[in-house]
């Protein structure tokens, strides 16, 4: 137990550091993810195509493909933001086609009649979306929503070896200086993953319930 | 579906393609400085070869074949080239002498690619019989597997850009990112010691090229790794400071082996005396620039 005890404040300061890999990839794939999913739907045929090619470039791609590309690609093009804005850059596009497919199948599980309803009301195809369509598809999509940042969260242990110091890099770091411990170093780091991904899931299951309410 | 398969076959050859170019620009890195035409190094092989039954060592060349495990990454210590079949180096150097008392010819060794994350349990799984890969000898590790040796003596230095004037050693670290393979001794120094952010990459030569790119300050590894890389690009990057650790490389095997230790002692003493762990070294590092180390003495077996 020495490992973890002993170096409690370089395991937090590890989970500190995935955790804001989380927020901020989490963030940027939201954002793009919302924006691509309404491309997909969208009436205007450049719009969709648009939206498919993002959506089968990116979620096809081996994130460590990606994350490749931006490290010795972008610096070549005289780009290079530091390490972590270079990895929530990667998992941020790479998970934004998975939040994208999410709330495409949430908007397409909205009934046709009632973008059809709010457009002979005078809505816009915008207004139609965010007032209408786009609020009952959040709820529809938090479980797969869920996912996707779950296995973002286990994804962003790939930093590890992208020169961000997050919790896998302390964990493979104990593993070298306390030969003998390994396995409770490989638990208490994986206790800290499922720490993360429970909040995760407790906050989906918070979501779900108040919007079933709403209903 | 046709169109389907297609496009995935499409995406597929796109992606390995995109690998591909990152596995080249690698090995570009490494081949030229290392002294490619290596490999010529080929100590003595006892004919004779006897151990008591029992021992692992009398398995081993009775087998006649050895698996060593060894660093592919590292130019001078041990590295292998996308064009080659073996690994060059010290390490490989000093496998070969092992190797050779056990009665294998080098041809016949089996050398596997052994990252730092993996040695201990490669040797305890038996996955290789040997790891010489840079493995620095520590007390926690000789608790889980056996460490004879050292058989060098090294210690961690700087790597900067040749046009960096702001770091001249590990007291400059402070604040600057410096980078080391994740998981290395090297990188837990510099950032507990000397209060430089940590950096962690899978590779040395990862490091390296974030250091070309600027993006990080500074690359902090044993002083002979660091040496082969300067060499490959002298107008870039420069070794700084004094060593600022003591590193003792040591073999790896595994505890239940026995008899172990004491034939890996006696090798090495044996390869100090007549000149072969010298020639192993001029064959490697030596052809880096590095001065001849002195001898260090093994410690005793447990």
């Amino acid at each position: 137990m020495d490992a973890l005890t002993e170096n409690w404040d370089l395991v937090l300061d590890g989970f500190v550091k995935t955790l804001q890999l989380l927020v901020g990839a989490g963030a940027l794939a939201l954002v793009i993810g919302t924006l691509v999913a309404l491309f997909r739907v969208s009436p205007v045929p450049v719009l969709r195509g648009t939206g498919t090619v993002y959506v089968t470039i990116f979620r096809n791609s081996p994130l460590l493909v990606l994350l490749l590309i931006t490290y010795y690609g972008l610096p070549q093009l005289g780009i290079n933001p530091s390490f972590y804005w270079k990895v929530v850059l990667a998992m941020g596009l790479y998970t934004g086609a998975f939040v994208a497919e999410s709330l495409r199948s949430g908007i397409n599980g909205i009934p046709l009649g009632q973008a059809e309803a709010s457009r002979s009301l005078g809505f816009t195809f915008g207004q139609t979306m965010t007032q209408v369509v786009l609020p009952q598809s959040f709820r529809n999509v938090v479980p797969p929503l869920a996912s996707v940042f779950i296995a973002l969260t286990k994804n962003t242990s790939l930093a590890s070896s992208f020169g961000v110091a997050e919790a896998t890099f302390r964990m493979k770091g104990l593993n070298n200086d306390y030969a003998t411990e390994r396995v409770v170093i490989f638990l208490g780091i994986a206790l800290g993953y499922v720490i993360i991904v429970e909040a995760i899931s407790f906050g989906a299951a918070m979501l779900e319930r108040r919007w079933r309410a709403e209903r | 579906m046709k169109i389907r398969r297609t496009k995935i076959a499409v995406i597929a050859a796109a992606a390995a393609l995109a690998l591909a170019g990152c596995g080249d620009a690698g090995d570009d890195d490494g081949g030229d400085g290392d002294g490619g035409s290596g490999g010529g190094f080929s100590p003595e092989v006892v004919s004779d070869a006897s151990f008591d039954d029992g021992t692992r060592t009398a398995e081993i060349a009775d087998a006649g074949t050895v698996k060593i495990g060894v660093k592919f990454d590292q130019p001078g210590i041990g590295f292998k080239s996308a064009t080659s079949d073996t690994p060059e180096g010290f390490d490989p150097n000093m496998g070969k002498i092992l190797a050779a008392k056990l009665g294998i010819e080098p041809d016949k060794i089996e050398w596997v690619e052994t990252i730092s994350d993996n040695r201990e349990p490669f040797l305890q799984n038996s996955t290789v019989d040997f790891v010489i890969a840079s493995y620095s000898i520590t007390d926690e590790r000789r608790q889980v597997v056996g460490q004879a040796g050292p058989y060098y003596v090294t210690g961690q230095q700087l790597l900067v850009a040749a046009d960096d004037d702001s770091i001249n050693g590990p007291d400059d670290l402070s604040g600057k990112k410096v980078c080391s393979v994740t998981g290395s001794t090297s990188i837990k120094t510099v950032e507990e010691e000397y209060g430089a952010t940590p950096a962690g990459f899978d590779t040395y030569s990862e490091c390296v090229e974030q250091l070309q790119s600027g993006s990080v300050d500074a690359v902090t590894t044993d002083g002979a790794i660091l040496a082969g890389y300067a060499a490959e690009d002298p107008d870039n990057l420069k070794v700084v400071g004094e060593p600022f650790s003591e590193e003792r490389y040591g073999i790896g095997y595994n505890k239940d082996a026995a008899g172990m230790c004491e034939f890996i002692n006696e090798t090495l003493e044996g390869a100090f005396e007549d000149g072969e762990w010298e020639a192993a070294f001029d064959d490697s590092l030596g052809k880096g620039g590095i001065d001849l180390p002195e001898t260090p003495t093994p410690d005793p077996c447990p």
